[in-house]
């Protein structure tokens, strides 16, 4: 038997197929939907375990009075929810989350477009340059922070008196000593960190981009400029979606760095959100606020990640 | 019908069994809880004063930052007796983290220990066993470090007792003292000489600092400059710990000493920036003067290093110590509570005490073994030794919150008031009080 496929024209509503019943089902179709019920069974369960059943854990918690050491103590809703801006840290931090996600997304996907123009076409020693600026994504983060801790720390780190050794300064440079260059040292570790993995993506997209068009162009007498913005922009926007995501879904989130290099100093000048929420658990014992904290950035994050699909889906149409 | 009904009576058989098998189960296991829950917790047990030692095995949890305390007393006494010690060392950051979450699921080891300024927190939700028979019935029960003691009585009863001493006191390098000719044997009995000692040798120049301090660490504010306040016959918080006391007179004098070797470059580079994690470090290298030290620290350092010990002296003079360290006590869900007791009255007797605690140039937890044969050795360690009577232990429930958070309200005033220009304490020392009595 076959079964016909609906005629889906613009005309026409759309409206579902009809499943067949399970009774009326031929035995291949049940036994295919077993297959694919077996095989998506372990990460159903995995989401469910570890995702769906935490998440409802932390909003029953963000709707009680929930003490780090004693335990659930009953409902304290909407208090939790209306404690978050009570703090004097709160807006300061969102204030600050935004700063640091606006100055990496921007720096990061300059400089990552920027290298993967430079190690796209495949000369001689492009792959060693793509290697070296891949290399440190390898690195995790917590890893990578603590090494750059190391290397900025004025006591112990070499980079702090190098400058005074070289006779450019007098005293020792402190980079994590005032909020601007805390913020600024951040950026770097974070631009070294990731700005090969983006480059990685980017050149995917590059890549993909077929060779007539720009011969196209070239015989056409299109300049370099010209070819960069009508040609390569435009083709490289999905992958350029896809990085934007990541980098602003990543740096709302910020957290290993900055708990590992400034720990939100100094004067409090680099708290980030998640950092606020780690506070309220894990400083001020209070996991109901910091549930709410939580539930509230997933919610920013889901809208936010929604509007970004949707600008990638009509990158990928267009 | 027969052919349908046998299975359904299989069936009903089964749920049946199963059903009662869970109702006896739960029976079992509420029986378990109920004898658990008299026989554990151990507060209301015999008050034995040595406590069990009949081969159980024990699990213990200790913070990274008195491992090596915490591993010498445990391996000397796994080799004497009978029960064995498991022995788990947490990251100090995720200590609290991991007692909170363990607490929540009724897992927490036979014993644990904490920083003595946690310990309020753990014993005011119920997360200790109450030992005050036990304590009360050792035979130098009067002798143990009280501030200790203090820290962990809640409601007129004691459930922790002392497990590593860590004082806050001046080490100062005789050598450069000798360079900057200061008298190597007169350590600063004053503010005012400590000033001038430490300007005296930063003098010396060629990379040489008169002083070191974390100044961006709340914790190594409070272990190192409440001693100063304190010295000075005053207090930094009210009895309850519910209002700080941080812009008094003596307090501000404190600052103000603090604030001119940072205006006059004094300091070592790097104590704006120093979050905790290094300012043990400096001194070792033998570059800075003199600075208030964790009396831990003296075991580690170099041989080489001529250096003496002081106590931390106030504006005007006296003398006095935060004592820190980590107290430890028996879980409240403990099943084993005589046999960790019996770890405990061990841990504090003359012999682990001596030839454990002070072979290793540790603090003492009895001020009646401040003088013993390894002292005897060091005076640095009787000078040591004798200021446990002369120190503090601040009592706050939310002191980690207030003092030791890094983005807390303590850290805001120390900056405001010794790299700003000291104007903000009476606003922080507000802003201190309402975290202390959120």
């Amino acid at each position: 038997m076959q079964v016909k496929a609906p005629d889906r024209t613009a005309a026409e509503p759309r409206v579902p197929p009809r499943r067949p019943s399970p009774a009326a089902a031929p035995r291949w179709w049940r036994s295919r939907r077993a297959k694919g019920l077996a095989y998506a069974a372990p990460t159903a369960v995995f989401v469910a375990v570890f995702f769906l059943l935490p998440l409802l854990l932390v909003g029953q918690m963000s709707l009680s009075d929930w003490p780090l050491l004693a335990g659930d103590r009953g409902v304290n809703a909407p208090e939790n929810y209306s404690d978050i801006t009570g703090s004097t840290l709160f807006w300061p931090a969102i204030r600050f989350t935004l700063l640091y996600t606006v100055i990496v997304t921007a720096v990061l996907l300059a400089l990552a477009l920027g290298l993967a123009l430079l190690v796209q076409e495949s000369r001689p020693g492009a792959g060693f340059f793509r290697t070296v600026y891949f290399l440190p994504s390898a690195l995790g983060l917590a890893s990578a922070s603590l090494l750059f801790w190391g290397l900025y720390s004025p006591t112990t780190g070499p980079l702090s008196r190098l400058p005074a050794k070289l006779g450019l300064v007098d005293d020792p440079v402190s980079f994590l000593g005032t909020p601007n260059s805390a913020l600024l040292s951040t950026v770097f570790l974070i631009v070294w960190k990731f700005a090969g993995f983006y480059m990685l993506i980017l050149l995917v997209g590059l890549q993909r981009i077929p060779h007539e068009v720009y011969e196209a162009a070239r015989m056409d007498g299109a300049s370099r400029g010209q070819i960069f913005r009508s040609i390569t922009l435009p083709l490289l926007r999905p992958s350029l979606a896809l990085c934007l995501l990541l980098c602003v879904t990543g740096s709302l989130l910020a957290f290993d760095q900055f708990f590992i290099l400034t720990k939100g100093g100094p004067d409090n000048s680099t708290v980030t959100i998640v950092q606020l929420i780690y506070r309220e658990a894990f400083q001020r014992l209070n996991l109901g606020t910091a549930a709410a904290l939580s539930i509230v950035v997933l919610a920013v994050l889901l809208l936010l990640n929604a509007i970004q699909f949707r600008g990638l889906r009509n990158a990928d149409d267009s | 019908m027969g052919s349908t009904a046998g299975p359904r009576g299989h069936l009903r058989r089964l749920v049946t069994g199963i059903t009662a098998l869970l109702a006896a189960a739960s029976l079992v296991t509420a029986c378990g809880s109920g004898d658990g829950g008299s026989g554990g917790g151990g507060g209301g047990g015999a008050a034995d004063a040595k406590g069990v030692d009949d081969g159980t095995k024990l699990t213990m949890w200790t913070r990274a930052a008195t491992r090596p305390q915490s591993e010498a007393l445990v391996a000397a006494y796994n080799a004497s007796h009978k029960n064995k010690i498991e022995l788990t060392v947490v990251p100090t950051d995720d200590y609290q983290a991991k007692v909170g979450a363990a607490a929540g699921s009724k897992d927490l080891p036979d014993l644990f220990a904490s920083d003595v300024v946690f310990v309020p927190n753990y014993t005011s939700s119920g997360l200790f066993a109450d030992l005050t028979e036990r304590v009360d019935a050792l035979p130098f029960a009067e002798h143990l470090a009280q501030s200790h003691i203090k820290a962990g009585t809640y409601e007129d009863k004691k459930y922790v007792v002392p497990h590593t001493l860590d004082l806050s006191v001046l080490f100062y390098n005789k050598d450069l003292y000798r360079k900057a000719e200061l008298d190597p044997e007169k350590p600063p009995a004053t503010l005012r000489e400590w000033d001038r000692q430490a300007r005296a040798v930063d003098a010396l120049g060629g990379g040489v600092d008169g002083t070191f301090f974390g100044g961006n660490c709340g914790g190594c504010g409070v272990f190192t400059w409440w001693p100063s306040v304190w010295a000075a016959g005053e207090d930094v918080l009210n009895e309850e710990g519910t209002e700080a006391n941080l812009a008094s007179g003596a307090a501000k004098k404190v600052y103000d000493t603090y604030r001119g070797w940072v205006r006059d470059d004094i300091v070592a580079p790097g104590a704006r920036d120093e979050t905790g994690t290094t300012w043990t470090g400096v001194f070792p290298k033998g570059k800075v003067g003199v600075m208030p030290m964790p009396s831990t620290t003296l075991g580690l350092m170099p041989e080489d290093l001529d250096l003496g010990v002081a106590p931390i002296p106030g504006p005007d003079g006296g003398k006095s110590t935060f004592v820190g360290g980590d107290a430890i006590g028996i879980s409240a869900t403990s099943e084993s509570a005589d046999q960790a007791w019996n770890f405990l009255a061990w841990s504090l007797g003359d012999k682990a005490q001596v030839d454990v605690v002070a072979a290793h140039k540790d603090v003492v937890a009895r001020t009646d073994l401040a003088s013993n044969k390894h002292s005897k050795a060091d005076p640095r360690l009787v000078t040591i030794n004798e200021l446990v009577a002369h120190g503090r232990t601040p009592y706050a429930l939310k002191f980690g919150q207030t003092f030791n958070d890094p983005n807390g309200p303590w850290l805001t005033l120390m900056r405001g008031a010794v790299f700003g220009d000291g104007t903000s304490v009476g606003k922080d020392n507000e802003a201190v009080t309402a975290s202390l009595a959120d």
